[in-house]
């Protein structure tokens, strides 16, 4: 029956989009990280998004979910702050502090969270018509 | 007057049936709204249908094991759908709204086939019980 497939498909997409909002969380919430070297400082995370088959052979009636496959972690260079007065501050009297993009986090958090209610729809759609189905003919 | 089961209720078993394929069809794109390179899959109800219908109607026999049977409603043919916009820049072709929509409206074409079965089977009882 397709119907109880929903749930594997929209429950994958859900868990890969709490994973987009965790990560989203984990930068935004970080994003005034202070550190005293570049080498510690936090570096934003972004989950990649790939389908998931639920078995090996790709054929036509096989429709995919999605998986996070990887969290890769931004490259950009942290931002020196002169403020020797921080208690942080190196002996040169620089901070470091992480470098993310508050506006992308946001439009990232909009993103996962319009994901998720969608997805949940989705699967709250399917368990109301097997739920008829199962009552069909009473 | 010989009143076949089978029959009453065969039209609206595969309607059934390419509905609830055509929902997970929806549900898989709407899961990969995100996803990079995905591109967005369909059928054509009517034609499944159509299809679905005559290999129940035919009586072709296979007599060898590789001759080809005609398709059932678990092997429709799906198309890529045209993309509504292009360069989204990620290669994905899914527009959200519209598989919203279509997933509704699926939802509801279901229910609504799930209706007439009901009466089929209410009419045939009521005719059984003869009340």
């Amino acid at each position: 029956m397709a119907l109880y497939n929903i749930f594997n498909i929209a429950g994958s997409a859900l868990s890969a989009n709490s994973v987009l909002l965790n990560t989203t969380a984990s930068n935004m919430a970080n994003a005034n990280s202070v550190t005293s070297n570049t080498g510690d400082t936090y570096q934003a995370k972004h989950p990649v998004f790939a389908t998931l088959y639920q078995n090996q052979r790709v054929s036509q009636s096989n429709l995919p979910g999605v998986q996070v496959t990887d969290i890769i972690s931004s490259n950009a260079e942290p931002i020196r702050k002169h403020s020797p007065e921080h208690p942080m501050a190196d002996e040169d009297g620089y901070i470091y502090m992480a470098n993310i993009n508050l506006v992308e986090e946001m439009a990232n958090m909009i993103t996962a969270s319009r994901a998720y209610q969608t997805n949940l729809q989705v699967a709250d759609t399917a368990k109301k018509l097997l739920q008829q189905t199962l009552k069909l003919g009473q | 007057m010989a009143i076949s089961i089978d029959k009453v209720m065969q039209y609206h078993e595969t309607a059934l049936l390419l509905r609830s394929k055509r929902s997970e069809v929806l549900a898989s794109n709407i899961a990969n709204a995100n996803t990079p390179g995905y591109k967005a899959k369909d059928f054509d109800f009517s034609r499944a249908l159509q299809e679905a219908q005559s290999s129940q109607q035919s009586s072709m026999v296979k007599t060898h094991q590789n001759h080809f049977g005609p398709s059932g409603v678990s092997d429709v043919s799906m198309k890529y759908i045209v993309p509504f916009q292009t360069g989204t820049g990620d290669g994905n072709s899914v527009d959200l709204p519209s598989q919203q929509t279509a997933f509704a409206q699926n939802a509801l074409e279901y229910q609504m086939s799930m209706r007439f079965l009901n009466s089929k089977i209410k009419g045939m009882l009521s005719a059984l019980k003869g009340e």
